[in-house]
């Protein structure tokens, strides 16, 4: 029983990190100690921030967790639980749901544990949190940005707030179902064009991943390489990246509708509302971030250097967005 | 260009490989980008020049290990799969 479940969680574990091979002797150790504490940690409701968000979810009865961790402690006795819960009539059964359930909670612990290494899941978790007023608003702003008048964060207590409060705030969400659509598109157009095939749709997602990818990794080397100390993280990076796949959308779809002539409309407009609202975006996080600190000789190149940047990168989205749409509406 | 995740992988390796050859004192001495060759200067604005060095030998520094890792896996992969 002991071997069985400690095969199951290395599994569990093993499929989430199964490329980091030096894992399996340091995934031990917390391991054991681990199982020991976890009743106890369970014990209490799990905290959402209550800044991130609101519980809108059903609440089930409050017996099921009860049951579930008494019914735990029971396992190793002789009974089967079959008194402790009463929701199936074959105490086998119950006890195997019970069993299953609370393995597979340890599995999905231990994944949460490995992930939370590598990137901060909460920080995550904030450019995720977005509402539908938020994506209309923030949908129109992309493709028209002239009329917005302030384009300040703001901030609550030194943290940013979330996108649900503040339309200027990048997110995550956006980027990701563009994205998404965008490969949908792709293959429709190619369908239409009946040059379609399964390939060619797993082509034309990694090849935008890939840019984007590019994209972020030449804005982070240009902004060590110039000592911009601009609170843009990684996730902030992509997420602007990630922005210019609505006007890829709005491309294709004019292109689609209207023909050649409606592709280079679509696209004309898209890529100048986009450059517009990355300029306008950039500017208060690269151009004026720390500027006190310069002082002297250096501070007459660094607004200079930082200008080139972000007009570089608003310069490159018209060029991406034809490069990944044209094949498309030929 | 049509990108495969996989041209991604390599292309990273690639460019790691390049940085990872740089011998210090035959070569990056002798064109001046040496580590010990920075412009020392404590104030508050490094320059791209020793920018790019401490790029570079951070890059030598902790990419050493995991490359020889990757390239043998790269070479054996390769080797049986062509």
């Amino acid at each position: 029983m002991i071997q069985l479940q400690k095969a199951f969680y290395q599994s569990c574990g093993g499929g989430a990190v199964c490329w980091k091979v030096f894992a399996s002797d340091t995934m031990d150790l917390p391991h054991h100690g681990y199982r020991a504490t976890k009743p106890r940690a369970r014990a209490a409701p799990p905290s959402a921030d209550p800044v991130l968000f609101e519980d809108t979810s059903f609440s089930g009865p409050p017996v099921a967790p009860q049951g579930y961790y008494s019914a735990e402690y029971n396992m190793g006795g002789a009974t089967g639980g079959g008194g402790v819960n009463n929701l199936f009539t074959d105490p086998m059964a119950s006890a195997a749901v019970m069993y299953g359930s609370s393995l597979a909670s340890q599995g999905k612990d231990m994944v949460n544990k490995e992930i939370s290494r590598f990137m901060s899941v909460n920080k995550l978790k904030y450019f995720f949190t977005v509402d539908t007023k938020y994506v209309m608003r923030k949908l129109f702003l992309l493709m028209f940005p002239y009329t917005h008048q302030d384009w300040e964060l703001r901030y609550h207590r030194d943290s940013p707030l979330t996108p649900k409060h503040d339309v200027n705030a990048p997110d995550l969400y956006i980027p990701t179902m563009a994205f998404i659509t965008y490969i949908l598109l792709a293959g429709m157009a190619l369908g239409i064009q009946k040059r379609f095939s399964p390939e060619v749709l797993g082509l034309c997602a990694s090849t935008a991943l890939v840019w984007v990818v590019i994209e972020v990794l030449v804005m982070l080397l240009g902004l060590y390489l110039l000592t911009v100390h601009s609170d843009l993280s990684t996730f902030d990076l992509i997420a602007y990246s990630g922005y210019k796949y609505v006007g890829m959308i709005f491309t294709v779809l004019g292109g689609l509708l209207f023909g050649t002539d409606g592709y280079f409309v679509a696209l004309a407009w898209s890529s100048c509302a986009l450059m517009f609202f990355i300029v306008r975006s950039l500017r208060t996080k690269i151009l004026s971030s720390l500027s006190s600190d310069s002082m002297g000789a250096g501070a007459t190149a660094k607004p200079h250097v930082r200008l080139y940047i972000t007009v570089a990168t608003a310069a490159f989205q018209p060029l991406i967005i034809y490069w990944l749409t044209s094949h498309l509406v030929r | 260009m049509a990108f495969t995740l996989y041209a991604l992988i390599q292309t990273a390796i690639l460019c790691v490989n390049a940085i990872a050859v740089l011998h210090e004192e035959r070569f990056l001495s002798k064109i001046g980008w040496g580590a010990d060759q920075g412009t020392g200067g404590f104030g508050d604005e490094p320059g791209i020049k020793s920018q790019l060095m401490n790029l570079i030998r951070s890059v030598r520094t902790v990419m050493r290990v995991p490359l020889i890792i990757v390239n043998s896996v790269c070479i054996i992969l390769l080797l049986l799969f062509g």
